[in-house]
């Protein structure tokens, strides 16, 4: 089962009470997004409904999901993510906009 | 000793500040969520411990806390608040059908009468229970489902349910308000509401006399007189004295009477407090002058209180939920500013007090009367 390396926002890491800059979570082969993002919330159950609407289940808006270097945020939920990700090499980037006063 | 517990919301945060009963010397907290967005916090009345909280984020959405010792230390609850079954539609700004979105919590209200049960006022309008400390909750579906419903719209600041008051003498009696469609009221725990806005004129109506569509701010209720309801609306001040059944204006000598906050004297049914804005394009003080106006007559003949307050140059709005007062014998009033400044009135209005200074705007006040 890969180990899945996920780089969060400080402020749901705070939420969370992960230390670091990330969450590492075993998830079910074939890993996805949307699976990763059900183990996270799984094992952390005050995350849900902050990265994705509770009853959507999509995005919320200033969220973006970073696939090794690249932006998964738009219909690719559900495509098996890079072996870089299933190995630990790179994270699954959770990133918030960078917005705001 | 007794002592008082301040629970103040922000734009960046949640403060505790505590003081003893003289409400001179203030000790703050460091900032509790710093970076969210507080919109209420509010202790039970059963459990001064008990501290639920919301805390929202226009990145991450809904979060509810819960602090069972005072508000040292906090937890996540359930923040799946879902409304129950298909959501309908409301009115949106431009007169079109607009499906019910849930944005945030704007008020939680601990019963009176159990620490587990406590009610969540949200945007968009609808209230919800939990009878688990949080754990769940269920929506008070008659609300949102009221016929009147579908032709309810947003005030500027959202379509907020913000107003939740409860009624130790009448279990079954909620009375709730929502920008920008009225006051209601549940007289069977929830189950089912009558809009509660007539004598209410709004003149940015086509009906200015409509049973909904006004922009109360909010209402404010005396335990001890509980049919006595007090409301600023978004223009003119209202008291009902038969639990919000029929309402007249109260406005009297105030110089405006715009505004959002308004509360009762913990011991003087018939003293109210408001603090006027000049106008509904302009929300700070009139004449950059920060008045408590005070009301000893249950309306119509007010006073400004102005010792200690700032009277030149201040341009601060006080919003509708950052007002409160406390229990003991010499009664203490408190708002907070959107400039971020706590004040205290130790003496019912008489003199006033800074009790912080640059704190992020304040979105709401709520203080306990603790030993």
């Amino acid at each position: 089962m890969p180990n899945i390396r996920i780089e969060l926002p400080l402020h749901l890491r705070r939420l969370a009470a992960i230390s670091g800059y990330e969450a590492s979570i075993d998830v079910a082969a074939p890993a996805t997004i949307t699976s990763t993002l059900d183990a996270l919330e799984a094992r952390y159950p005050m995350l849900e409904g902050t990265i994705r609407d509770h009853v959507t289940r999509k995005r919320r808006d200033f969220l973006r999901f970073f696939v090794c270097g690249e932006d998964w945020s738009f219909g690719r939920n559900d495509d098996p993510l890079p072996t870089a990700i299933l190995e630990g090499k790179e994270p699954l980037i959770v990133l918030g906009a960078i917005a705001g006063g | 000793m007794s002592s008082v517990r301040l629970l103040v919301g922000t734009k960046k945060g949640a403060f505790v500040l505590t003081a003893d009963g003289k409400r001179k010397d203030w000790i703050i907290s460091q900032p509790h969520f710093p970076g969210w967005e507080l919109y209420h916090l509010k202790g039970s009345p059963v459990n001064p411990d008990r501290i639920y909280a919301s805390q929202t984020s226009g990145w991450f959405g809904q979060v509810l806390q819960r602090s069972d010792d005072g508000g040292l230390t906090w937890n996540p609850i359930s923040n799946k608040l879902l409304y129950d079954g298909v959501p309908g539609t409301h009115q949106w700004y431009d007169g079109t059908p607009h499906p019910w979105e849930f944005k945030r919590v704007w008020h939680l209200e601990p019963s009176l009468t159990d620490a587990d049960t406590v009610f969540a006022g949200a945007e968009d309008a609808a209230l919800f229970k939990s009878t688990d400390a949080g754990q769940s909750w269920t929506e008070l579906s008659g609300l949102r489902t009221n016929a009147t419903a579908p032709g309810w719209m947003p005030g500027a600041g959202g379509m907020c349910l913000h107003t939740v008051i409860l009624d130790k003498a009448n279990p079954d009696r909620i009375v709730i308000a929502i920008s920008a469609a009225g006051a209601f009221r549940s007289d069977d725990a929830g189950a089912t509401w009558k809009p509660i806005n007539k004598g209410l004129h709004s003149a940015f109506l086509p009906n200015p006399e409509a049973p909904v569509g006004h922009c109360v701010h909010h209402i404010a209720m005396n335990p001890a007189k509980p049919d006595t309801l007090f409301m600023q609306k978004h223009w003119h001040v209202m008291r009902s004295d038969d639990a919000g059944d029929n309402w007249t204006k109260v406005s009297g000598n105030l110089p405006t009477d715009f505004g959002f906050v308004i509360d009762t004297h913990a011991h003087e049914p018939e003293t109210v407090f408001v603090v006027p804005i000049k106008s509904d394009s302009e929300h700070f003080p009139l004449d950059g002058k920060l008045q408590v106006f005070r009301s000893k007559s249950g309306g119509n003949e007010w006073e400004p209180m102005t010792r200690g307050l700032p009277q030149a140059n201040c341009y601060v709005n006080v919003l509708r939920d950052a007002m409160a007062v406390d229990h003991l014998d010499d009664c203490g009033v408190y708002f907070g500013t959107t400039g971020g400044q706590v004040y205290c009135s130790p003496d019912g209005g008489e003199t006033w007090q800074s009790v912080a200074e640059n704190l992020p705007g304040v979105l709401s006040v709520e203080v306990q009367t603790l030993g």
